[in-house]
């Protein structure tokens, strides 16, 4: 009886501390969209989530519900409320975190995840309840299949195939205006990625007329790479290409300048573009090529890097990042098209609209992203895109000489 | 082949600067601390940022992170695992108990690292400059943290050797029971040696920041180093350690240069089973009777 009591207690007290609290969450309840938003913050891939995922994340919601949030068709705003959980880079937590976001958030849009393997688990479930999921942080070859089989799938980050081929294209180029020999070492991490980029890049290169004189891969996570180097080194090769991911890209980079690798093109994929990259390197990596690339000079990137520093604390990568709030700004212009948190409209509308984003004009072909950077360069402290597939704004390719 | 002998043992100083904390934890105060490499990354996080914030040689900055470490450690030992130990019917209960303990430990300070660092990559350029070493090129940041792991290595093995203190800690090592027998205070040395394995954990971390990319939630990739190093070179036994790294450093060079890199993994665990099939005590590890 007594314990009762106090529990009455407990909670009437509670409840009148908290009814101004509940009175404010009561007006905008009815106010705000839901959305939801999974993805590493620990384990292997949180770094790379951290520069190119969660703060672009941050940015786009920090700017919505700044201009009082999304517009619906009666002329009201609804602020987004932002429901993050952590996936540790754990499939089956993604998984688990997108059921607890439409089950029990009931989360009216999910922003899709980070990672090519996590984003591809949940596809099943995004397209069983009917959720879009405009993925950025994957890239496959098999975008056209999976599309085909969830139709709220898209993709924009690019394909294999295409990576593979503009490295291959570039350092064809060079070879043919006598910048460079056609020797090319070839390393990469033994992982998903880095092992399908290899295979694709072999016959790839061969058809180019470039010559793969060094060929190897290493574990997941090594860093201790002297001897990948030594051996890329000892085969006196014309350009470097490393399929590689952070934190390895940068272990690649100290070595190649300790080694003094002497190549007039050297290229590493993943995280090459970040800022730590060149926080670490400072000039000596000027030249260096990586996975991704921006339109510095787009009338639309304008203000992006400065915005970004401001409202999500840090800078921004010059490929992902961009492109994930890319995909916020789509999901952004269909929600406020459609005017109501209407998911399978605004999927549709998603399919056959237009978009204007921060990487330029976007429009789904197949609900994939046709368009996209494939090889950036750092020139003179900026990571300018140097390749693609049909962007405006391509920079010369500059050699590289010495470190 | 002088290539493969000095980057393998440059990469073995490496692995033993990674397990020397551990080998003190787990082979004096009977903690199998699964937090050693979130302490390691802390150190690391100290280094960077007295390296990015006041422009401090790593070096310098251990002056601070060492002590701070060493107090830390204590600290979590007198509050957190004294307890335990105190508790423990067994080696083998204690075991379970502090593998528990932190392991829950090691996830409070990820988090912890999360929210005061953030989870982006961290990593700076520090003597980064090729020395010639019989005519090839090798980090100095490398050959100066092998320096540093001789330095903190051999210093070790004098304190336990030599003095009286590392007596006591040895006494501790064989049989706490025995040892509070000849008047040693065993919680005491026990704490002390939990600090200590901190406080050398942590200046690993300082000295690995200086040539490798970290972030928050690495931590967990030491321990596992520091794990296998600890048991093939048998509890307890610096010398043991050192030896396992240098094996193991030298092996994973050899295979990544003479077969193929993507080996180095598959090299390390065949290694590591090989020592627990011949040698389950480990390279100088007593038989327990």
């Amino acid at each position: 009886m007594k314990r009762r009591s106090t529990l009455k207690l407990a909670a009437s007290s509670a409840l009148v501390g908290s009814l101004p609290l509940l009175w404010s969450v009561g007006a905008q309840a009815a106010e705000t969209i839901k959305i939801g938003a999974v993805a590493p913050k620990t384990g292997p891939l949180a770094g790379g989530a951290a520069v190119t995922h969660w703060p672009s994340i941050k940015m786009w919601v920090a700017q919505v519900n700044g201009r009082g949030g999304l517009k619906m068709k009666d002329g009201s705003k609804r602020l987004i409320e932002l429901i993050e959980y952590d996936d540790r880079t754990n499939p089956g937590e993604t998984i688990k975190a997108v059921e607890r976001l439409v089950t029990q958030d009931k989360a009216d849009f999910i922003i899709s995840p980070y990672g090519t393997g996590l984003n591809l688990a949940v596809a099943p479930l995004f397209a069983k309840h009917g959720y879009p999921q405009i993925a950025v942080s994957a890239i496959t070859d098999k975008t056209g299949e999976l599309a085909a089989r969830y139709p709220t799938l898209f993709f924009t980050l690019g394909t294999t195939t295409a990576f593979a081929n503009s490295v291959a294209e570039v350092l064809a180029k060079m070879h043919k205006e006598g910048k460079i020999g056609n020797k090319v070492a070839m390393v990469n991490v033994a992982d998903a990625f880095g092992i399908e980029l290899a295979e694709a890049a072999r016959p790839i290169f061969k058809k180019h007329g470039l010559d793969i004189v060094f060929d190897k891969s290493y574990p997941l996570g090594t860093q201790d790479l002297a001897p990948v180097m030594k051996g890329a080194v000892a085969a006196k090769p014309d350009a470097f290409v490393a399929w590689s991911y952070p934190p390895d890209t940068f272990a690649l980079a100290e070595l190649a300048k300790i080694e003094n690798l002497n190549v007039k093109a050297y290229y590493s994929a993943v995280a090459t573009c970040f800022p730590a990259f060149s926080g670490k390197f400072g000039k000596s990596i000027d030249g260096v090529m990586g996975a991704g690339g921006v339109n510095l000079d787009a009338p639309e990137m304008k203000g992006f890097f400065e915005e970004h520093k401001k409202l999500s604390g840090s800078d921004a990568d010059f490929w992902a990042g961009p492109v994930t709030y890319a995909s916020l700004q789509v999901l952004e212009q269909a929600i406020e098209a459609v005017g109501a948190p209407d998911r399978a409209a605004v999927t549709e509308h998603i399919k056959k609209a237009s978009f204007k984003t921060v990487m330029g004009d976007w429009k789904f072909k197949n609900q994939t992203i046709e368009n996209f950077w494939t090889v950036g360069q750092w020139q003179g402290g900026k990571f300018n895109g140097v390749a693609s597939t049909g962007k405006a704004g391509e920079k010369p390719v500059v050699l590289k000489t010495g470190w | 082949m002088t290539d493969i002998l000095i980057t393998g043992v440059l990469l073995g100083a490496t692995y033993a600067l990674m397990a020397m904390g551990l080998t003190l934890q787990y082979g004096v105060a009977r903690i199998m601390n699964l937090a050693n490499g979130e302490m390691l990354v802390a150190g690391a996080f100290g280094a960077f940022w007295f390296f990015s914030g006041h422009k401090l040689s790593p070096y310098l900055a251990m002056g601070v992170v060492v002590p701070a470490a060493f107090l830390l450690n204590w600290l979590i030992y007198r509050l957190l695992l004294a307890p335990l130990v105190r508790r423990a019917k067994n080696r083998g209960q204690l075991e379970v108990d502090s593998i528990l303990a932190t392991f829950g430990m090691s996830f409070v300070m990820v988090g912890l690292f999360l929210t005061l660092f953030g989870g982006n990559f961290f990593s700076y350029s520090y003597l980064a400059v090729p020395v010639q070493i019989f005519g090839s090129a090798f980090g100095l940041n490398r050959v100066v943290a092998f320096g540093a792991a001789v330095l903190i290595c051999g210093g070790l093995y004098a304190l336990l050797s030599a003095s009286r203190l590392g007596m006591a800690i040895r006494a501790v090592a064989v049989d706490p029971a025995a040892a509070a027998l000849v008047a040693i205070d065993v919680p005491r040395v026990s704490a002390f040696s939990f600090a200590l394995g901190g406080a050398v954990t942590a200046a690993a971390g300082v000295v690995l920041s200086s040539f490798l990319t970290l972030d928050a939630s690495i931590g967990v990739m030491f321990t596992m180093k520091a794990l296998i190093i600890v048991i093939m070179g048998g509890v307890g036994e610096v010398r043991g350690a050192v030896l396992a790294a240098l094996i193991l450093g030298l092996a994973e060079t050899a295979v990544a240069t003479l077969i193929d890199p993507g080996l180095t993994l598959a090299a390390a665990y065949a290694l590591f089973i090989a020592v627990l099939l011949l040698r389950p005590q480990g390279l100088l590890g007593r038989r327990v009777s």
